[in-house]
């Protein structure tokens, strides 16, 4: 039974890591459309490692905003790295040291999703699910994204390949999953309002990380816990 | 210092600020987050900077909004996200749709 669980796990590690790097291709062809070179791209997959941070960074840059508004904004997204942590922390425990930075590197949300969807009373299957999942979206992602760097160096105008409503629905597509209910989806349409109410008046960046002030109000009151997504 | 210095600062500082928000969840005591409105809005945060993005990278050029065939290719993503299509789909699709739609000479 528990050689049948950890193959599930890391069955499904695989599955996800393939599926996750496939879109750091098109992480690296817009990185390198938003002006940054294929060092600077590979650096950015490297270090921040989370693709919503990543997206956030390259699309406040790739506007014409500061390097201080894109650090804010992709370290907001990743704030909800550290919650996963928090729950990673009693899978993982005992653990410390270079081994406790590594798996916080490889925290993110796949690794959390593929870790936590094992029987919780089989630790070995979470832990499994965990580090197949964070090494192996940790190498593809990093290895497709300097390919689409390369690629993305090659193609002249990113508008005329459309790269610039990619990286639109590309944002789409990681919020669609956390839409499900009502007061999710009036958060996000108070955010885009607001964000584009203060493009006209505020300096680049600045009026998506302001959409932040939305999330205060609707997470200050009382909402019923299905209403809070993932 | 130059723009493209300025670039680097910033990737060494937003990939370092990444590792210590998720090095600081894995080492916290749980009592310390399990405050259920840092939780709740820490989950809202994800859904309004995405839903942001979203709005200002399909309408937003410098600082004017414009309809144009960004918008015609969020739709069609949108509808492809509604039929559970892959993310990978979903992003070249849209491309696609832009690409195409500027080609006849549209947006």
């Amino acid at each position: 039974m528990a050689r049948v669980r950890l193959d599930a796990a890391r069955q499904q590690a695989v599955s996800v890591s393939l599926a996750t790097g496939a879109y750091g291709l098109s992480f690296g062809a817009l990185a390198v459309a938003a002006g940054l070179d294929v060092w600077q791209t590979a650096a950015l997959s490297l270090l921040v490692f989370s693709g919503g941070s990543q997206f956030a960074f390259i699309g406040v840059l790739g506007a014409g905003g500061g390097p201080a508004a894109a650090v804010a904004t992709s370290t907001f997204l990743g704030l909800r790295n550290g919650f996963y942590g928090v729950g990673l922390a009693p899978v993982l425990r005992p653990i410390a040291g270079w081994r406790r930075a590594a798996a916080a590197q490889v925290t993110i949300d796949e690794s959390t999703a593929v870790a936590l969807a094992q029987p919780a009373d089989d630790l070995p299957a979470r832990r499994a699910g965990f580090w197949w999942t964070g090494i192996g979206v940790f190498v593809a992602w990093n290895a497709i994204t300097v390919l689409g760097a390369l690629l993305g160096a090659r193609i002249g105008d990113p508008r005329d390949w459309g790269l610039d409503a990619a990286a639109a629905a590309a944002f789409l597509a990681l919020v669609w999953p956390r839409l499900a209910h009502r007061r999710a989806q009036a958060v996000a349409a108070a955010s885009a309002v607001t964000a584009l109410a203060l493009t006209p008046v505020a300096p680049a960046g600045i009026p998506v990380l302001a959409a932040a002030a939305v999330a205060i109000v609707a997470g200050w009151g009382h909402p019923r816990p299905e209403e809070v997504p993932e | 210092m130059s723009a493209y210095a300025w670039t680097w600062v910033a990737i060494v500082g937003a990939g370092v600020l990444a590792w210590a928000t998720k090095l600081a969840g894995h080492s916290v005591p749980e009592a310390w987050l399990e405050n259920p409105r840092v939780h709740r809005i820490a989950a809202f945060v994800t859904v309004a900077l995405l839903s942001a993005l979203v709005a200002v990278q399909t309408f937003a050029t410098g600082r004017t909004l414009a309809i144009d065939a960004r918008l015609a290719a969020v739709a069609v993503a949108a509808v492809l996200l509604w039929r559970r299509a892959p993310f990978i789909v979903v992003v070249a699709v849209a491309a696609g749709v832009a690409a195409g739609l500027r080609a006849l000479g549209w947006g």
